[in-house]
């Protein structure tokens, strides 16, 4: 829960992003504000195109933002700038890695010990139920086990921020039920903040402390939901009568 | 026809193809040394118009013996090897500078495409008068004719690097040398080692064309004098020296994909 008197681990102001193109730039982002509490489960709702892989992009420092700015709060350590776990829309494997290689990736550039590293991707494939595909490569996975290889890959230097653009996009139900779980307990474990890009909103409520809604494009935040829903949540809480408020709203936003 | 090979029948039925191959190989190569004894008899043709098989494999040993092969072989392969190193190493660097920067590329481009319209037999004389008939010029000639197609495939593999993947290590705020280390190198090694695989054969062809110009040791130089004898014979051992010495380079690139490229569906 975010309590007023909590310094905001990120805070995004005025943020406006607009790309070049041959006439005037197409604007992606045209004012976004808001903060985001420690340890808090944020979820980004919106249309297709709007601008939600943009601003995850922006809070990785993949894009620059065209106006406004992105502050985050000093990070344990010296570091000024949070360690950030992304895990794209797409896979983005490395496809010359095996799967363990691929997820131990993130610690090989931090020159971690080899032999730590091995087993936290160990533990990791364990968790993403990847167990028996160590070795593979890349072109012999399904599109889910890529994804879940590439959440591995995001979780195993346990960022301070984990950016999620619709991890579970190419999962059935059941497995998308489970990796919403799982991804509810790495999060109440290792306290980390996490903001989540979905297209569903069941999944949303039952996994984020707060959802905002964006327009379409160019993306704007048109409702800032908090989700009073108690904790722990499981799946039959969708069937409650506050789920069912909380959804109607999220889908009004929507259009 | 039914194919199966993620089992044991489609393992042994593989098997039996590249035995078969085999056999195949041998077969057309025993077919060819028949039918060259043959035009020697049935034409009358005289040794120094076309030697028999027999005559080349005898002079093969006498060479062979008096060591006088395995003197000319080790010039050229020193040659080769040289050119083949330097050329690719200068190629590699120069490459991935033009990968890099597209004002070095604007500026230097057009050199290079202009150099690569100068046949390099033509300026091999030039080279000799320059730098002597002794390795250094054949090496430079080597240089020059290894060099373009790697530095094309260098750049054309770097330029290649997906974005996304530059994104990635990005987000895990890699430096400039994990950037080369862990996503470039890897990602264009595949078309980088088919220049390779081409510069290798390229720089057999170097040492050769440099040792007609003018040289007094090498593989090429021995054709020379074969022909200046009327020993074709020696003109043929030469000759599969060489062809030789290429298929070997040739298969070393394939080991070093066949090493590194695991990862790729053949
Ligand atoms: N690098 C880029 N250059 C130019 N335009 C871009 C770039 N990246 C995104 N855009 C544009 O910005 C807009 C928002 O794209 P974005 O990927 O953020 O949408 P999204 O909300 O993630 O959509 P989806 O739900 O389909 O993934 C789109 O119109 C897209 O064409
Ligand atoms: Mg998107």
């Amino acid at each position: 829960m975010m309590m007023a008197s909590v310094k905001p681990v990120l805070e995004v102001r005025e943020l406006a992003v607009t790309f070049p193109n041959g006439n005037g730039g197409l604007q992606a982002i045209e004012n976004i504000s808001f903060s985001v509490a420690p340890k808090e489960f944020l979820c980004v709702l919106g249309p297709s195109g709007c601008g939600k892989s943009t601003l995850l992009r922006v809070l990785a420092g993949l894009v620059p933002p065209t106006e406004g700015q992105v502050i985050f709060a000093p990070q344990r350590g010296s570091a000024s700038l949070p360690r950030v776990g992304l895990v794209f829309q797409q896979a983005n494997l490395m496809p010359w890695r095996t799967v363990l290689a691929n997820i131990t990736l993130p610690l090989e550039l931090e020159n971690a010990d080899p032999l730590e590293a091995r087993r936290r991707a160990e533990a990791l494939i364990d968790l993403v139920g990847l167990q028996g595909f160590e070795n593979s490569w890349p072109r012999d996975l399904s599109g889910g086990m890529a994804q879940r290889v590439a959440l591995a890959r995001a979780l195993i230097q346990e960022p301070d921020l984990l950016l999620l653009d619709e991890p579970f996009g190419s999962l059935d139900a059941l497995t998308r039920e489970q990796m919403g779980a799982e991804l509810l307990r790495i999060w109440q474990a290792r306290c980390n903040t996490v903001i989540m890009v979905t297209h569903s909103i069941a999944e949303a409520l039952l996994l984020s402390d707060r959802v905002l809604v964006f327009t379409p494009r160019p993306a704007r935040v048109c409702l800032d939901l908090r989700v009073d829903l108690p904790r722990p949540r499981h799946e039959d809480m969708r069937y409650t009568p506050r789920f069912g408020e909380l959804a109607r709203c999220l889908r009004q936003a929507i259009g | 026809m039914n194919v199966i090979e993620n089992n044991e029948t489609g393992k042994a039925l593989l098997q039996q193809v590249k035995r078969y191959n085999r056999w195949l190989l041998a077969g057309s190569m025993l077919t060819t040394l028949g039918v060259w004894e043959a035009l020697v008899r049935l034409g009358k043709l005289p040794a120094f118009i076309l030697p028999p098989p027999g005559l080349v494999v005898i002079r093969f040993w006498q060479v062979v013996w008096d060591g006088s092969l395995l003197r000319h072989l080790s010039i050229t392969l020193l040659e080769v090897l040289l050119g083949l190193l330097c050329g690719s190493l200068l190629a590699t660097v120069l490459g991935y500078l033009l990968a890099k920067s597209r004002l070095l590329e604007r500026l230097l481009s057009p050199y290079l495409v202009a150099s690569q319209a100068v046949p390099v037999v033509a300026i091999a004389p030039l080279l000799i008068i320059w730098f002597g008939s002794g390795i250094f010029s054949k090496v430079l000639i080597c240089i020059l004719i290894v060099f373009f197609p790697i530095l094309v495939n260098t750049v054309v593999g770097l330029r290649a690097v997906p974005e996304n993947l530059r994104d990635l290590m990005r987000s895990m705020r890699a430096g400039r040398w994990q950037m080369l280390r862990f996503l470039e190198i890897p990602a264009a090694l595949p078309v980088f080692l088919g220049g390779l695989r081409v510069g290798a054969t390229l720089s057999v062809i170097g040492a050769v064309v440099g040792e007609f110009v003018g040289a007094d040791r090498g593989l090429g130089f021995l054709v020379n004098v074969g022909r200046g004898q009327y020993d074709t014979a020696l003109v043929f051992v030469a000759i599969f020296t060489l062809v030789v010495l290429a298929l070997i380079l040739y298969g070393l690139v394939v080991l070093l994909e066949r090493r590194y490229l695991l990862w790729m569906r053949n």
